[in-house]
């Protein structure tokens, strides 16, 4: 087994701390070789972002994503940039607000942010939704799993708000299907 | 030589020191071993810190624990030695060119930090081991052999600077006014935090020669005719033309590693 | 005696090393893609009574962690791009003074402020001769989260047991790459050896063992005398050609004496004909192109990964590359190590260099391409 994840969107969005809770819930908590490696601009809030997480069974050499599985786009720049890398069998999952065109097979558009603004008021927890439904799409990982690696990873008096958005995530990958 | 001093010095073999005759470094030196005699203190937990010149040779004759470090480096250098061993009194000598301009921004740093340091700032207005070139503290128009027609630039007031960047205790003396200079050394060491001792200096084979100022005698006749203690000063129009010399400023402020002591327990608490 | 398996940046398994191999002091200043080091210094250190200052710049950085360890605490600092050109000059007096520091460089695109947030590993030539004079350096390159935390510990000591600053020259991809490892609760910690002499015999470097010396730091009662400039055995400013020539022979030996052990190097497969020799984050690529290749082709390709950059091991890599009919260097900079390698192999075998500069990490593709 081995699966390229690429999770892609503007600075701000979360999508740094939403690999690194992707790869521990892999690597950690069940037991998979991971690597995540990312790549960012000199902006804190608004620049291109994008992480790629790696997760095999065996070692991994080559740290970036070249033959991607899943890629999980925020915004439409990263969706432009990006898609290049996607397998022919791969996936896209996209935010069905801030996406309006996407080429590709098997796209799932998904109204992470407009759910994540209507529950929570903000769209601050867009990144732990979205890995709620990668989990439930893909089932590259468990839910459960996340759930463990999400509790070492964010601050402690957000733990309950942020598993909030990842059931909610997991609930609209399942309304979609 | 006197032999409470002598305690001090590395006598054995690293006399005679280098400095011209009547440079006042040696000057400003005799008063801070006097001073680290008077105030009793262990030689095994000095350490003499400093850059690069004439100034900074002074430590190569102090029988302590001796840091002769970079040019410009020597405040950033003492910063780790204070912190490493709190307990040592960790005192600064160097000249106007290395701790003014290479250094001028770990000087005013280190007085916004605040850490326990004694700073003995020997002014004597140019860069005198690299043969008598201008420095921040040249006034505007002397020469220097990098200002043959005269410095074009203005110079700093080290101690106003001292102050405003933080330093708690900010004082001035000459060489001609050594039992003075001495008494402010010690009192700078005693004091807790970033203490600055500007010593302003005759460099009579350089700066003194290049702008006329006549031998060692005269330059210290100088000093000695045109400085006025503070406690003079009533109004500003008195201290015009004049060299102020006494603690020019005092004041009271949290000292670094008593700052950082409390960042230790907050973060052993957690 | 393995803790639970965790997932780490390089960057964080550096400063957990730091702080296991026994750093007290750190002094940096903030600098992409160096700073989460300093930032975890700056979290942990109080907690263990250590010393964690944040400097004006680079270069009162190093002065501190040279300061610091002068007065009897390990030091380190992190740093990268210009922070590192910065630290020359403190590093040549760390040199010629021998006080033990680590320097961490977190490799960036250059030269300038170039690419803060993109690897290259451009300063390998900057870590071996960038301060000037003639003089030692011992350069350690990790190429996994795991070699961060156990080469920093490697640099520590050998820093302690050299006496002498060592570079660990990590780059942006290792330094933020997160993998799982599971690491040591504690490591072997060297101490420095105090001197038996008493302060009036003791002469700060008599020593010419350059090994495990003893070594006194401020504050011990030795009143000693460190100066940057050529200095005799007590630590006093020479200009006698014979003292100078001591004390270069004393650095130059630091190196010529122990270049055997601080060679560190893995190999794999050096009969086959064509043989890959990286470093760092661009072995990675390269030791997936030796895969894909003996895949695709059924034909062995050699490996050969630096993990001691400085000193350059030439008579072992003549011995390691003697089968050798082909040599590809892969390296994210215009051609650094390629000069080195090429003067340890014997003449007539063609030396490749497979290079990129435009901050991405090198593929395993652009490295099949020149196999």
């Amino acid at each position: 087994m081995r699966k390229e994840i690429r999770l892609a969107g503007t600075g701000g969005q979360g999508l740094l701390k939403a690999g690194e809770i992707l790869a521990e819930a892999a690597g950690v908590y069940e037991n998979k070789k991971v690597i995540q490696t990312q790549s960012y601009g000199p902006e804190a809030r608004g620049g291109a972002s994008k992480t790629d997480i790696i997760i095999s069974d065996e070692e991994i050499l080559y740290p970036k994503a070249r033959q991607v599985d899943v890629i999980c786009c925020l915004s439409q720049k990263s969706v432009d940039a990006f898609l290049k890398d996607l397998k022919d069998t791969g996936i896209v999952i996209v935010d069905s607000f801030y996406v309006k065109r996407c080429n590709a097979k098997n796209v799932f558009p998904l109204p992470l942010s407009t759910e994540t603004r209507q529950k929570f008021g903000r769209e601050l927890f867009m990144n732990i939704v979205l890995l709620g439904a990668l989990a439930e799409i893909t089932k590259i990982v468990t839910v459960d799993s996340l759930r463990n690696a999400l509790a070492n990873r964010v601050p402690p008096a957000t733990i309950e708000t942020n598993l909030k958005a990842l059931d909610l995530g997991v609930f609209i990958a399942q309304i979609k299907d | 030589m006197n032999i409470e001093i002598a305690e001090y010095l590395r006598l054995d073999d690293r006399f005679p020191h280098i400095l011209c005759p009547g440079c006042g470094i040696g000057s400003a030196m005799n008063a801070m071993v006097r001073a680290i005699s008077e105030s009793s203190m262990n030689k095994n937990e000095i350490c003499v810190v400093s850059g690069i010149g004439c100034s900074s040779r002074v430590p190569g004759y102090i029988d302590c624990d001796t840091f002769h470090t970079l040019h410009g480096r020597a405040i950033p250098s003492a910063t780790g030695i204070k912190l490493a061993r709190p307990e040592m009194e960790v005192i600064v000598i160097a000249g106007d060119g290395d701790l003014l301009a290479i250094g001028g921004n770990h000087f005013i740093h280190a007085a916004r930090r605040n850490l326990d340091l004694t700073v003995i700032l020997i002014n004597n207005f140019n860069y005198g081991m690299t043969g008598g070139q201008f420095s921040p503290t040249t006034p505007q128009g002397k020469r220097g052999t990098t200002a043959p027609y005269g410095s074009v630039e203005r110079d700093f007031n080290v101690c106003e600077m001292a102050k405003v960047a933080g330093a708690v205790f900010v004082a001035r003396s000459t060489t001609y006014h050594t039992p003075h200079l001495k008494g402010l050394i010690k009192q700078a060491m005693k004091k807790k935090g970033f203490a600055v001792i500007e010593v302003v200096s005759q460099c009579p084979t350089l700066y003194g020669r290049l702008n006329r100022m006549g031998d060692a005698i005269k330059m210290l006749e100088y000093y000695r005719d045109n400085s006025i203690t503070v406690t003079q000063v009533k109004e500003p129009k008195d201290a015009e033309g004049k060299i102020v010399i006494g603690v020019l400023w005092e004041t009271e402020a949290p000292e670094y590693s008593e700052v950082y002591k409390k960042v230790i327990d907050i973060a052993q608490k957690k | 005696m393995n803790q639970r398996s965790e997932l780490l940046s390089g960057n964080e398994a550096t400063a957990l090393a730091a702080i296991k191999g026994g750093v007290r002091f750190f002094g940096g200043y903030p600098i992409t893609p160096s700073t989460e080091i300093a930032e975890i210094m700056a979290l942990e250190l109080p907690k263990l009574g250590g010393v964690f200052i944040q400097m004006e710049d680079e270069i009162a950085s190093i002065c501190a962690i040279i300061g610091a360890s002068a007065a009897g605490m390990k030091s380190m600092t992190a740093t990268s791009g210009p922070g590192f050109s910065l630290m020359q000059e403190g590093i040549g007096y760390a040199i010629m003074t021998e006080v033990p520091t680590v320097i961490v460089n977190v490799q960036r695109g250059g030269p300038a402020t170039g690419l803060p947030t993109k690897v290259a590993q451009g300063d390998v030539m900057a870590a071996r001769w960038g301060t000037h004079g003639d003089h030692p350096a011992v350069v350690l390159s990790p190429w996994s989260v795991l070699e961060s935390f156990t080469l920093t510990v490697k640099a520590i000591e050998i820093s302690e047991r050299l006496r002498m600053p060592i570079i660990l020259l990590s780059d942006e991809i290792v330094g933020h790459m997160r993998e799982v490892v599971s690491l040591p609760d504690s490591v072997s910690v060297y101490e420095r050896k105090k001197p038996t002499k008493s302060p009036d015999e003791y002469l700060h470097y008599a020593d010419d063992t350059n090994y495990d010396s003893p070594i006194a730091s401020f504050g011990e009662g030795y009143r000693i005398h460190i100066s940057g400039l050529t200095h005799r055995k007590d630590g006093f400013p020479t200009n006698d050609p014979k003292t100078i020539a001591w004390k270069m022979d004393r650095l130059r030996n630091k190196i010529d004496q122990n270049r055997d052990w601080l060679h560190y190097s893995e190999q794999f497969d050096l009969d086959a004909e064509t043989i890959i020799i990286s470093y760092g984050s661009s072995a990675r690529t390269s030791l997936e192109a030796k895969y894909e290749y003996e895949k695709k082709s059924g034909k062995k390709i050699g490996f050969l990964r630096l993990i001691t950059l400085w000193p350059f091991h030439y008579k072992k890599l003549t011995e390691l590359l003697k089968n050798a009919k082909r040599v590809v260097v892969v390296e994210m900079n215009q051609g650094q190590m390629i000069r080195e390698i090429s003067r340890a192999v014997p003449r007539g075998i063609d030396v490749t260099g497979v290079n990129r500069v435009d901050g991405e990490l090198i593929t395993p593709e652009e490295v099949l391409a020149a196999l």
